[in-house]
């Protein structure tokens, strides 16, 4: 059976997302870069996978998947579905909880930080440090509950991996690349979480995928 | 013991739980927070919603936050079908409509929904070009809709789920605003609100958004 194909480009935090979920739950795929400087995504071909034409998109036999974080999931269901917890109904609202709260808690103020500083200088503009500064406050009001979560249990939903926690991957590796890591020091069992997840050799593959080439 | 939910009817996020307790027929009691008088950031509540947001929700022990992850507790607890999650490829749609509910519906919808109605209540003024930009963005997402919805009679597929009841609350807003004619370019999104907006749990809790206390 033909592997999985991944589309989009490792610059994209979001699809990297998937790729931590896909390493994880060993999943067979491939990457399949998608050209954004051509405008490949709008093109037809893509506006098929994604109709938004946006990366990620996935590709499953006839089966195309788009949003990250649904990407993550069908790949936890397919291939890990421990990842999930869906026979269990607390650990299951537990791993759900925690996966919202990353995208509504810690993604969001993230991502203004990773555009001002990594993606607006690439695209020729500055960084607007207001922005920057303001969503750095906010992140370490979003920390505090992480730290205060991560005294408590092991995992962010409980004392089990799960793909809550993954789902933090990708954007925490950028915002290592920024010169704004230390606000993570204040943390330390925010940082022994992340140290953890370092270890594990899906993480350290998509780090490595996420490296800027030479 | 009835289940507990923290948090104005009116507020979406709150309804959107709600929608799904009345769909499984499930009993439960809506505690009012009067966010008006901050008591959404007092300690009692910060103790349910670390995050200081309505609606925090309580089953017995458990206590959850996030509304689409109280709302999946509550459907798989009630044995409803709205997930699909016995099913690899349905499932799968089911929650790509849910994150495009949230990323691309809800997420220009909320800025409306303030600028509208939250704000001249607090005794501000609308800020138009900020209702105009979502405004146009609502557009595009519509136009995603009106080609999937003019496919299939529900967003994942040919079965209603819960990724078409999660639009409710948004979209009950902008049926009743200054806004509704944003709708009349799309036939099939017009008619699929419509159907979403009969549903019995759905007017139900339309009746609790509407009452004073909400």
């Amino acid at each position: 059976m033909a592997p999985m194909k991944l589309y989009g480009a490792v610059l994209s935090w979001n699809v990297t997302r998937c790729a931590t979920a896909l390493e994880e739950a060993g999943s067979d795929y491939e990457i399949v870069p998608i050209n954004f400087a051509t405008a490949e995504h709008k093109s037809p071909e893509h506006l098929a996978r994604n109709p938004f034409g946006q990366v990620p998109a996935l590709q499953d036999g006839d089966l195309y998947v788009f949003e990250s974080r649904a990407i993550c999931k069908y790949a936890a269901r397919k291939n890990k579905p421990e990842l999930l917890r869906e026979g269990n109904l607390e650990e299951s609202a537990m791993v759900d909880v925690w996966m919202e709260v990353e995208a509504n808690q810690y993604t969001s103020v993230l991502n203004p930080i990773l555009f001002q500083v990594l993606i607006s200088p690439m695209l020729g503009g500055t960084t607007d440090q207001k922005v920057v500064d303001e969503n750095l406050e906010k992140l370490k009001k979003v920390l505090e509950v992480y730290e205060a979560r991560l005294t408590k249990f092991k995992y962010l939903a409980g004392d089990f991996l799960s793909l809550a926690d993954l789902n933090h991957v990708s954007v925490t590796l950028c915002l290592l690349a920024t010169p704004y890591a230390s606000v993570l020091d204040a943390y330390p069992h925010v940082k022994a979480w992340w140290s953890s997840l370092m270890e594990r050799p899906s993480v350290q593959k998509v780090a490595v995928m996420m490296k800027p080439s030479a | 013991m009835a289940m507990k939910v923290y948090g104005p009817a009116m507020s979406t996020n709150v309804a959107r739980v709600l929608v799904c307790l009345e769909e499984v027929g499930a009993e439960y009691e809506v505690v009012p927070v009067d966010m008006t008088t901050g008591e959404h950031k007092s300690p009692a509540h910060d103790a349910r919603n670390p995050f200081g947001q309505v609606p925090a929700f309580q089953d017995g022990d458990l206590i959850l936050y996030e509304s689409r992850a109280i709302s999946k507790y509550i459907l798989r607890k009630g044995g409803s079908d709205l997930l699909r999650e016995s099913n690899l490829a349905e499932s799968a749609m089911v929650d790509v409509w849910l994150e495009v509910e949230s990323g691309h519906f809800s997420s220009t919808m909320s800025p409306i929904i303030f600028q509208c109605l939250v704000v001249p209540f607090l005794g501000g003024e609308t800020d138009t070009k900020i209702v105009q930009e979502n405004l146009e963005k609502l557009k595009t997402a519509l136009g995603v809709y009106e080609a999937r919805l003019s496919r299939f009679k529900y967003l994942a597929g040919d079965f209603v789920s819960l990724a078409d009841i999660s639009h409710f609350p948004a979209a009950y807003y902008l049926l009743g605003g200054s806004h509704a004619s944003v709708l009349d370019a799309y036939p099939h999104v017009k008619a699929w609100l419509a159907e979403v907006m009969d549903r019995p749990s759905v007017r139900k809790v339309v009746e609790l958004m509407k009452l004073p206390s909400a």
